[in-house]
């Protein structure tokens, strides 16, 4: 296949997975419905009801009886879910074959997104073979579906050949931690907000009845993070410095991205601390949690949008003219450090 | 996690509490009591969230050391507000007083946790595992079973269990009525390595700062044009505080070619890529001449220096002959590009000794020229279309009269000083301009002579850094990863297993088990616990009543 056939099939291959997302998202959401009629069934009929089938072992004593028909769903769900994990993952390839030179599949944001999604899909579909975790699903679903159409609307770029200083063996260590304590961050994030929301509940029916107990909410989600944070700590503190030295003559230049990259890791830092903190414990450490979650996600669209002095705005489909040169054009540096406002009184015509 | 041990539970001084000042107060108390508070884990936090919140103006306000021009545009903006910003170090949040005051607050906090820590840990290491507590059976994970065996047999037994797994086992023979034993040292020893790696970065980082030197060059190709590293050649040079010349590589370097490849099509045409300047070089005078092809990413190390492609440019060659027909100036000037994709530059040049009157000539470059055009389709400025020099043209001003570098100060080449020269006209009022592609000549107004624009030179923008401590500082971030992944990972447990003589002469086993790290599995736990009881079983048919709980 040419590269246009491979870009055009990557974008057909993101839209059938958007679309087994959202079946995905609806058998999901089918599945707490059927739950919420036969909870209330159970209530109104009998009480009687014992949790004979214990598949949910977690939450069992506070679950009445799943039904089959939203048993079914549930398990739909999660083959769906699958599927489009799968068919996401040939998204990404073919994204990768249709650049000249082919090339891994982050080389600006539109990429960098589905290649988030799909790391906090794959975490999620991998994490639900260890762990009873198929309840979070649903809002996994429904987060990689609206982040898969942002990114469709809102990001889409062409597929482009690279500058330069991104052009580096560096790219695929750099980005690749990148993304993936991106991905675990925000499931990690997904669970604090549910923690913080389940704690404040006493729902006996519905998705927040279906959610275990806040405290293995707390538990998983410090999982996450405890994952996210030593890869997070390789992109930012090791991998980010070493290519910023090759690529830009010091290993720390204080750029807003790397800015906002330390204040995150600082935040996760805060959070794994305030964990072991009496009175940090629980709640404060979940809101930590979000905290990290928003300034990663403000890190990753704010400053490419915000921010023209970024010289991670390469990343960014909206201003191609920030991309051209990086720092191999320095018109302005070169003009500020040997002392002159360019164009400051710059007679022309 | 329960509260049901809350003895056992807490780490070795891990959760340092803040406590109450303390009423009566002499000046050592209030000292112990400052000092305390500071290297408690809640100031710690609070301290790491300023340190975020404390990085947050530094990428939205322009910053001095990084954007000047901005920062210069910005105090343009904001007349009013420049003062303030310039009052509270805003412009350098990094090198700020308050900026600083945060980190090495954060960095004393980190000291006075992780020596007493230490210590602790140390003792830790030394010690025997706890006894086991009177009552196991209250243990969150615990679990018991009653057998016929004689109970030492069964304890020397277990200690032989806890030994194959790897724990650190405290049973004495005919003496102890129980085994204790923990395993997961490792934990506290990550955390430890973790945060003493943190002040090793940091040392790193000082010593780049301190004894390190960042400077640039615009360098002419060809090897008519040569840089040596020493202090004279640098266009500017940012030394650190303690930087000593000395330790400054003798090498020297000219670029013998620069190669660009343009893109032509697809969306990102007039795009650069695959940069290459081709060097010559050689470490010491009089040393092997070597070549390297400096790329973008691909540093040329040289000791401990590294020499960075990081810019490039045109340089028009220009020579202007006076009004008595001597040559007053002649060589490639480099003009600065003011556009970072065409690749439109500014440049002044200036023939101080030109007869009759000095020459000053500032104007701009189009490596491709073209008339802009607005929507009705009428000519409007001047522009360059690409980068490549493809059709170069140079429009100049003429300035004559005093040009101010006869006084002997200091003046930069890429500005003309305009206080005591005057424009040349045209007859018609208008400025006086020539627009010259390669191998035009212009005649001067008023017998001042006359410019030709010979040709094109390229030049390279240089940057030489050297980090001192670079290696350090990598050095302590992956040895604080290691440490990490042991903190995280890494599950300190203990366990103990008693066994006692029942009235009815049976023997009552009792096995429990204490997770002590913060992210611990109940289905871990419960398995673990499981191995240890089925390993302590060796005959059948024994009966067993877990009571093992989940974590409540």
């Amino acid at each position: 296949m040419t590269d246009a056939q491979w870009e055009v099939f990557s974008y057909e291959a993101v839209i059938g997975a958007a679309v087994l997302y959202f079946l995905a998202m609806l058998a999901y959401f089918f599945e707490l419905a059927s739950l919420r009629t036969a909870s209330k069934e159970v209530e109104t009929v009998s009480v009687g009801a014992d949790g004979g089938g214990a598949s949910h072992a977690v939450a069992v004593d506070q679950e009445p009886a799943p039904s089959r028909r939203s048993e079914v769903a549930g398990r739909l769900g999660l083959v769906l879910t699958v599927f489009a994990v799968a068919v996401h993952f040939v998204a990404l390839v073919a994204r990768g074959l249709a650049a000249d030179p082919n090339r891994v599949p982050w080389g600006n944001m539109y990429e960098f997104t589905i290649s988030g999604t799909f790391v906090v899909a794959l975490i999620f579909v991998l994490a639900t073979l260890r762990i009873d975790i198929e309840w979070l699903g649903p809002l996994v679903t429904t987060f990689v579906v609206a982040a898969l159409m942002a990114a469709f609307l809102g990001l889409d770029d062409a597929v482009l050949p690279l500058p330069d200083a991104l052009n580096s063996p560096w790219l695929v260590i750099h980005v690749v931690s990148a993304v993936i304590s991106t991905g675990a961050f925000t499931l990690g994030a997904l669970l604090s907000g549910l923690y913080l929301v389940k704690s404040r509940s006493s729902a006996t029916t519905g998705y927040l009845a279906r959610v275990p107990e806040p405290k293995v909410l707390d538990r998983l989600s410090y999982r996450m993070h405890a994952f996210g944070f030593p890869v997070w700590t390789f992109a930012v503190l090791i991998t980010g410095p070493i290519w910023a030295h090759q690529a830009w003559g010091a290993y720390w230049n204080w750029d807003p991205k790397e800015v906002w990259a330390f204040i995150t890791w600082v935040v996760y830092a805060a959070y794994l601390h305030a964990r072991a903190t009496a009175g940090w414990r629980g709640r404060n450490a979940a809101i930590l949690a979000l905290v990290g979650a928003a300034t990663l996600w403000f890190n990753f669209i704010g400053i490419n949008f915000f921010s023209s002095s970024s010289q991670h705005s390469y990343a960014e489909g909206a201003a191609p003219e920030m991309s051209v040169v990086l720092r191999l054009a320095g018109p302005v540096e070169v003009a500020q450090e040997v002392g002159v406002v360019v164009g400051a009184d710059h007679a022309r015509a | 996690m329960t509260d049901l041990q809350p003895d056992l539970r807490q780490r070795p001084s891990d959760d340092r509490q803040a406590t109450a000042l303390p009423i009566d107060l002499t000046a050592r108390e209030l000292a112990r009591w400052s000092w305390r508070q500071l290297t408690s884990m809640r100031t710690a936090l609070v301290l790491l969230l300023l340190l975020a919140l404390a990085a947050i103006p530094g990428s939205v306000i322009p910053q001095e050391n990084i954007d000047s021009l901005a920062v210069s545009q910005w105090r343009d903006d904001h007349p009013r507000l420049a003062p303030i910003w310039d009052r509270l170090d805003l412009f350098s949040v990094y090198g700020s007083v308050w900026f600083a005051a945060i980190y090495i607050l954060l960095m004393i906090s980190l000291v006075g946790c992780i020596i007493p820590r230490l210590f602790v840990y140390y003792r830790a290491m030394r010690a025997k595992p706890p006894k086991a507590p009177r009552h196991l059976s209250r243990l969150p994970e615990s679990t018991s079973y009653t057998t016929d065996e004689d109970p030492g047999a069964v304890l020397a037994r277990a200690a032989l269990v806890m030994k194959g797994r790897r724990f650190r086992v405290d049973y004495v023979e005919d003496e102890s009525d129980a085994v204790a034993a923990e395993r997961g040292y490792l934990r506290e020893a990550g955390n430890l390595v973790f945060h003493l790696a943190v002040i090793v970065v940091l040392v790193g980082v000082a010593a780049g700062s301190l004894f390190g030197y960042k400077g640039g060059v615009i360098l002419l190709n060809g090897t008519d044009y040569g840089f040596s590293n020493n202090l004279t050649q640098y266009d500017d040079f940012a030394p650190g505080a303690l930087f000593d010349p000395d330790v400054m590589e003798p090498f020297s370097f000219s670029i013998t070619d620069f190669d660009v490849d343009w893109l032509t099509e697809g969306k990102r045409a007039g795009m650069a890529r695959e940069f290459v300047a081709k060097l010559d070089y050689t470490t010491e005078p009089g040393g092997e001449d070597k070549t390297y092809d400096l790329k973008v990413n691909h540093p040329l190390s040289i000791g401990g220096t590294d020499v960075f492609l990081i810019g490039h440019g045109y340089a028009p060659v220009i020579t202007i002959r006076d009004g008595e027909g001597e040559v007053a100036k002649s060589g490639p000037v480099v003009f600065l590009p003011t556009n970072a994709q065409t690749f439109e530059s500014f440049g002044v040049v200036k023939a101080p000794f030109a007869k009759p009157g000095q020459i000053g000539l500032e104007g701009a470059f189009y490596p491709t020229f073209a008339m802009g055009r607005d929507a009705d389709g009428n000519l409007t400025m001047p522009a360059s279309v690409f980068g490549e020099a493809l059709d170069p043209l140079l429009s100049m001003s003429l300035w004559t009269g005093d040009l101010g570098l006869q006084d002997g100060s200091a003046s930069s080449v890429y500005v003309l000083d305009k206080a005591d020269a005057t424009q040349v006209m045209k007859p018609n009022g208008q400025p006086f301009r020539m627009d010259l592609r390669p191998g035009e000549t212009a005649t001067l107004p008023d017998g001042l002579g006359t410019v030709t624009f010979d040709g094109l030179q390229r030049w390279n923008k240089i940057q030489v850094s050297r980090s001192p401590g670079s290696l350090v500082a990598l050095s302590g971030v992956v040895v604080a990863l290691l440490g990490l992944l042991g903190s995280l990972f890494v599950r300190p447990r203990r366990m103990w297993v008693r066994a006692r003589r029942q009235d009815d002469g049976t023997t009552l086993v009792e096995v429990a088990r204490l997770d002590r790290s913060s992210g611990g599995d109940p289905e871990d736990g419960a398995a673990e616990l499981g191995d240890v009881v089925a390993a302590l079983h060796e005959e059948t048919g024994v009966k067993t009543d877990s009571n093992r709980k989940d974590e409540s």
